[in-house]
C-alpha cells in the first residue's frame, strides 16, 4: 500500500486513528497543565514561607518528584493507587477489584513531576519580585491576600513565564510516556499502526513530525502570550 | 558593585520567628507529619513485606540493572559531548549552509519525545532491515542496547551543544577582542580564555543534563533494555510484588541526590576565586 493510503483517513488509513491520538496527548498535556501551575504555585508559596516546617515540606515533594523518572513515578502513581485503592474498597465490599483510570493516572504523575519543576520557577519569580511591592500593597490598605493577587501575582506571571513555557513544552513531551500504561495517545496510536503494516519508520517518524508540530503550535502560542501580558515593561 | 556591608546602608535583621501557633506553622507540621507518615508506612510496607528469598533473588538483578543505567548514561553523554561540539560549532557560525541544518537538528531532538526517537531508531529502521544488511549494519540496528545509546547520544548531543552555546555566547566580547590584541591565535583563545570561563556556567546545566538522562534511562526498558527499571518491570511481572518498584525509587532518588550534591560541591569548588 503506498504511503498516502496508509497515513489517509480512510478506511485502510491510520490518519483518523492517529489525530485521535493527538487529541488524546493534547487534552491530558491540557488537563495536567492547571494542574500542575496550581500545585506548583502552592509549593512555591510553602517554599518562601517563614515558617521551617513548611518550607521542609515543599523541598521534600521537590527532591522526590524531581528525583524519579518520570516513567517510575507514572508506574507508582499507576500500580500504586490500584493497589491502594483496591485495599481501601476491600474493606467494605471484598472481592471488589479496581480498574485506576490511566488518563487520571497520567494527569497525577505528570503533574506531579510539573509542579515540582514549575514550584522552583515561581520560587525564583518570587525572588525577583522587591520587598516594596509587598510593602506598597500593604501601605494602601490591602490585605495580604489583595497584595498577593493585586500586585504579585501579575508581576510573577510576567517574570516566570518563559520557564513555564519551557515545563509546558517538556510536559507536552512527557505525556508520551502514558502510551506505556496503555492510554491511546500519538506514540502508542502509531504504534499500533507500524505493528499492523509493518512500516515502522513511518509512522514512528509521523509521531515524531506531530510532536514537533505541537511544539511550533505551542511556540506560537507562547508568543502571543508573552506579547499579550507585555513583556517590555518588566525591564525596571 | 554592590554597597552590601558599607555603613551608609543598613540591613534590616531577620524578623524574628513567630510565636506559638500561627496557620502556616500549623499546615507545616500538617504536612511534615503528612511526609512523614507516608515515610513511616513505607518503611512499614517493607519491613512487612521483606523478604530473605526474594531480596536474595533480585538484588543482583537490580545491581546489573543500575550498572546498565549507569552505563548507557555515562556512555551516550560522552558520544553526546563529542557530538555537541561540532553542532555548536555550526549552530554558532555564520553560514546558513551550516547553521540552518544544526539548528534543525537542535529543533528535531529537543521538540520530540525522548520514547518516540527511540521508537523511532529502534522499530523504524528495522523497515530498512534489506538495505541495513546490504550495508552491514544490520547487526547494529537489531540489537536494543546500541539503539538505546544511539538515541540517546544523538538526543544528548543536541541539548549539550545548546548548553556549549549558551555558555561560550556568555563570556562577554571583550574576552575574544583582548585575547586577539595579546596575539593569540583563535584556538588559544577559545582554550585558554574563553571554555575556562564558559565551562564554569556550563557546570550546572551539563549537570541537570546528566540528571536527566538517568531519569531519561528509564525508557530503554520499554525496548528491552534491562536497566534498572527494566529489572525492576521484570521483578514486578513476575512476583506482583509492589516493593520492587518501592526498591527502584529509592536508588534511583539516591543516584539523583548524590550527583546533584557532588555537583553542588564541585561548583563551589571551581568558583572560590569569585566568592568575595
Amino acid at each position: 500500500m503506498d504511503v498516502w493510503t496508509l497515513i489517509s483517513f480512510g478506511p485502510d488509513g491510520w490518519g483518523d486513528d492517529i489525530a485521535y491520538g493527538v487529541l488524546v496527548t493534547a487534552s491530558l498535556a491540557l488537563a495536567t497543565l492547571p494542574l500542575g501551575l496550581f500545585v506548583g504555585f502552592m509549593v512555591a508559596l510553602a517554599k518562601r514561607s517563614p515558617d521551617k516546617t513548611l518550607r521542609l515540606a515543599g523541598d521534600i515533594y521537590t527532591t522526590i518528584f524531581r528525583g524519579l523518572p518520570e516513567l517510575l513515578t507514572l508506574f507508582l502513581v499507576f500500580y500504586g493507587a490500584q493497589i491502594g485503592i483496591q485495599q481501601i474498597v476491600r474493606v467494605f465490599d471484598p472481592g471488589a477489584s479496581i480498574e485506576v483510570n490511566s488518563f487520571v493516572a497520567g494527569m497525577v504523575a505528570l503533574g506531579a513531576v510539573f509542579s515540582s519543576y514549575a514550584s522552583e520557577v515561581f520560587l525564583s519569580a518570587f525572588r525577583a519580585i522587591p520587598k516594596g511591592q509587598y510593602e506598597g500593597g500593604y501601605s494602601i490598605g490591602l490585605s495580604k491576600g489583595q497584595t498577593m493577587r493585586l500586585v504579585v501575582l501579575p508581576q510573577l506571571i510576567k517574570i516566570a513565564l518563559p520557564g513555564l513555557s519551557n515545563l509546558w513544552l517538556i510536559l507536552l513531551k512527557d505525556t508520551a510516556l502514558v502510551s506505556v500504561i496503555g492510554l491511546a495517545d500519538i506514540l502508542r496510536q502509531s504504534s499500533i499502526a507500524a505493528r499492523v503494516t509493518k512500516e515502522a519508520f513511518l509512522f514512528f517518524g509521523l509521531a515524531c513530525l506531530i510532536y514537533l508540530v505541537l511544539a511550533i503550535i505551542s511556540s506560537v502560542g507562547i508568543g502571543a502570550i508573552e506579547r499579550a501580558v507585555g513583556k517590555a515593561d518588566i525591564q525596571r | 558593585m554592590s554597597l552590601a556591608g558599607s555603613p551608609s546602608e543598613t540591613i534590616d535583621p531577620p524578623p524574628p520567628p513567630a510565636r506559638g501557633w500561627p496557620r502556616e506553622r500549623i499546615v507545616g507540621t500538617a504536612l511534615l507529619g503528612l511526609w512523614t507518615l507516608l515515610g513511616l508506612g513505607i518503611i512499614l510496607f517493607l519491613i512487612r513485606s521483606w523478604d530473605p528469598d526474594l531480596f536474595a533473588k533480585y538484588a543482583p538483578f537490580y545491581l546489573s540493572g543500575l550498572g546498565v543505567t549507569l552505563a548507557l548514561v555515562a556512555i551516550s553523554s560522552l558520544i553526546g559531548a563529542v557530538l555537541s561540539i561540532p553542532i555548536a560549532y555550526a549552530r554558532m557560525s555564520k553560514n546558513p549552509l551550516l547553521y540552518g541544518p544544526a539548528y534543525a537538528y537542535v529543533y528535531f531532538f529537543r521538540g520530540t519525545p525522548l520514547l518516540a526517537q527511540t521508537f523511532l531508531i529502534y522499530y523504524g529502521f528495522g523497515s530498512f532491515r534489506p538495505q541495513l544488511e546490504a550495508i552491514g549494519l544490520w547487526g547494529f540496528f537489531r540489537e536494543a542496547w546500541y539503539c538505546a545509546i544511539l538515541a540517546f547520544s544523538l538526543n544528548t548531543a543536541a541539548y549539550q551543544a545548546e548548553i556549549l552555546r549558551g555558555a561560550i555566547e556568555s563570556v562577554p566580547k571583550g574576552q575574544w577582542e583582548g585575547a586577539t590584541s595579546l596575539g593569540l591565535s583563535k584556538l588559544q583563545t577559545l582554550y585558554k580564555v574563553i571554555l575556562p570561563q564558559a565551562l564554569i556556567v556550563a557546570l550546572r546545566p551539563y549537570g541537570n543534563e546528566i540528571i536527566l538522562m538517568i531519569k531519561g534511562s528509564a525508557i530503554v526498558a520499554i525496548i528491552t533494555v534491562y536497566d534498572l527499571m527494566g529489572e525492576t518491570r521484570r521483578a514486578y511481572s513476575r512476583t506482583f510484588d509492589f516493593q520492587t518498584y518501592i526498591w527502584a525509587a529509592l536508588i534511583y532518588l539516591s543516584v539523583v541526590e548524590t550527583l546533584r550534591h557532588a555537583i553542588e560541591w564541585i561548583e563551589r569548588r571551581i568558583t572560590r576565586h569569585l566568592k568575595r
